[in-house]
């Protein structure tokens, strides 16, 4: 297999590496002439935005890790320095805190765009769970990061997520001792904390390139559902989707500078500009934004072991959908009954997230348990059943068909023939 | 879109530039722009902070120096030599032949006017950033009575002037002024 690759390109230097090392080629392959199919909508950008976000993470992150000081007695003081005296220390910092929102927000709705065109079903299941391994890898580092500012929240967030694991019979507690590296959320813990954070977002790098790979054996899925049939199904990716995607990072980048212009501290809890206390617990204790769905299906279970269970399974439940859906019609377009529990799932997560916000009682007890039922109903009964239930509507015979059907107007095909003329 | 395609196809024929030339050109300043203002927070962000500027100053109490010692200061994580010259050492500065001097400089230019007596130089040898000893009359300070640098030998005379190498050149003379006979701020 050994031998040099034979290099089209033009440019001496260019061309002089890439025979050595084909990754100009890689790029041209997977970047350039990567023929996708070419009906994707918005909903198909959100990848290439988490993937922006990532480097944005990283990049905000290595330059506030220059200025924080993981010590219990300096870390909360080196926040406030950064926002002070560091040179657009403020703006690291809140470009980062709030970039942790924007990460979680255009995942979930690339995770939601996923569930509704049936993007995890064959031949995408590994792609799809690598995928879960992605959400659960940020869930872990930005559960860590928000314990760095060593503020009210960050402390009492470590402690009670932390306690989680107590919730494990018989090694629990020896568990959490160990994780804590003593006996409370201590010194030990934020320095692991900071190291782990600072450790799992190159995890996730190699993760996503998992993934990404993932997807390129596969080909992307489609909001048709239906397989590419032939190369009419399809543009290549650049300049059609990197044009789509770049209108889609300035739309993005424009809500993420609003974020962080005009409303920095929206997500982020007051309680948490206090230094860590270990001997008051604030009244209000809630976790960020992102975790509320999460933390509520935990208390919505009167049970401390049943809680921690299913607030895990939750995620669990996801890695093995691609077998819980029974149905071989992706795309909810083509299924009338499925297309409206998605819309239940929706809002049966939306308001796990509002009953997360809220103390424990009344009302919200119920809905609480009432949504935390249908989530678990709905992947381990609903899909299952529902597969074998279900008529589904007619597919189009390709992805281009309907657009030919469609009719009005010039062919996005007649564009494709002839990709490389200059206007 | 379609009233600028006959402009395009003119300029077409007027050249080889098109109108799609142009908006990649400004598309690509734009970008190229963009990431610059993006880059120059992080790029910033590692230069000295608000409160390492805020310790740039420091003001220095000379009435317990003796003549013939030097104390040494902390000047923005630096130290800083105050040397309380003996007249004898002041003669011997002020006489030195220009030519005999790696980086020729007057004893006068090192010094306040009317102040000969005091020398403040940045203490820090310009071959390689060690500390030279010499402040205590018991450490040894070179033929030349000045500073001398333990880590590769360069010699430095009483007005801190480099006199024998491999250090290029005379030992800094920081921004400083007078407060009064007995005070000095550096910086």
């Amino acid at each position: 297999m050994a031998g040099l690759h034979k290099s089209e390109f033009a440019n001496p230097v260019v061309n002089w590496i890439d025979t050595r090392l084909p990754i100009f080629t890689m790029m041209q392959k997977e970047y350039g002439v990567f023929p996708t199919p070419k009906n994707f909508n918005y909903f198909w950008n959100f990848g290439a935005l988490a993937m922006i976000n990532l480097v944005i993470m990283i990049a905000t992150g290595i330059f506030l890790a220059m200025n924080y000081t993981p010590h219990v007695s300096m870390a909360f003081d080196s926040v406030e320095r950064i926002m002070r005296d560091v040179n657009y220390g403020w703006l690291l910092r809140y470009v980062h805190a709030n970039g942790a929102s924007m990460f979680f927000i255009v995942t979930y709705i690339h995770i939601f765009r996923g569930l509704y065109y049936g993007s995890y079903k064959a031949p995408r299941e590994l792609l799809w769970m690598i995928g879960v391994v992605i959400l659960l890898v940020m869930m872990a580092t930005a559960f860590m990061g928000y314990v760095l500012p060593w503020g009210q929240m960050s402390y009492w967030g470590a402690t009670v997520i932390t306690n989680l694991f107590s919730a494990i019979p018989v090694v629990g507690e020896s568990v959490v001792t160990w994780l804590w590296g003593g006996f409370s959320v201590d010194n030990p813990t934020l320095n692991r904390f900071f190291s782990l954070h600072f450790l799992l977002p190159f995890v996730l790098v190699g993760v996503v390139f998992l993934h990404v790979a993932a997807l390129h054996i596969t080909g992307s899925n489609n909001p048709l559902g239906i397989d590419v049939k032939s190369p009419q199904d399809t543009l290549p990716f650049h300049p059609y989707y990197t044009m789509k995607d770049s209108v889609g990072i300035c739309v993005y980048l424009l809500v993420f500078a609003a974020l962080v212009f005009f409303a920095p501290n929206l997500f982020m809890a007051a309680e948490n500009y206090i230094p860590a206390n270990p001997l008051v617990t604030p009244s209000e204790i809630v976790p960020e934004w992102y975790f509320l769905p999460f933390y509520a299906i935990l208390r919505s279970v009167p049970s401390k072991l049943g809680g921690v269970l299913l607030m895990f399974g939750a995620i669990a439940v996801l890695f093995v959908l691609p077998w819980l859906d029974t149905s071989p019609v992706r795309s909810s377009k083509f299924r009338p009954i499925y297309r409206n529990f998605f819309w239940v799932l929706l809002i049966a997560v939306v308001v796990l997230g509002l009953v997360g916000a809220h103390r424990p009682e009344g009302v919200w007890v119920v809905l609480g348990r009432l949504a935390t039922f249908y989530y678990f109903f709905h992947f381990l009964i609903l899909l299952p059943v529902l597969g074998k239930l279900e008529r589904p509507l007619p597919l189009p015979e390709s992805i281009s068909r309907p657009v030919i059907a469609g009719g009005g107007g010039p062919l996005p095909g007649g564009a494709a023939a002839k990709p490389m003329e200059k206007i | 879109m379609a009233n600028s395609m006959p402009a395009t196809e003119a300029g077409h024929h007027g050249g080889d530039v098109t109108k799609r030339d142009f908006l990649k050109l400004v598309a690509g300043a734009g970008a190229a722009v963009g990431v610059g203002a993006i880059a120059w927070p992080l790029i910033d962000s590692m230069n000295p902070s608000a409160d390492v500027l805020a310790l740039s100053s420091t003001t220095v109490d000379l009435a317990p120096i003796q003549a013939g010692q030097a104390i040494t200061v902390v000047w923005r994580g630096k130290p800083v030599f105050v040397r309380r010259r003996t007249p004898d050492e002041i003669k011997t500065a002020q006489s030195v032949a220009q030519n005999t001097l790696a980086d020729p400089a007057l004893d006068s230019a090192r010094v306040k006017p009317g102040k000969e007596e005091w020398l403040v130089v940045v203490g820090i040898c310009t071959h390689l950033g060690c500390v030279p000893i010499g402040n205590k009359p018991t450490e040894a300070r070179g033929d030349f009575g000045g500073w001398f640098c333990p880590c590769h030998g360069s010699q430095y005379d009483v007005s801190g002037r480099v006199r024998h190498g491999p250090a290029p050149a005379n030992l800094a003379v920081p921004p400083y002024a007078f407060d009064g006979d007995t005070k000095i701020k550096i910086g």
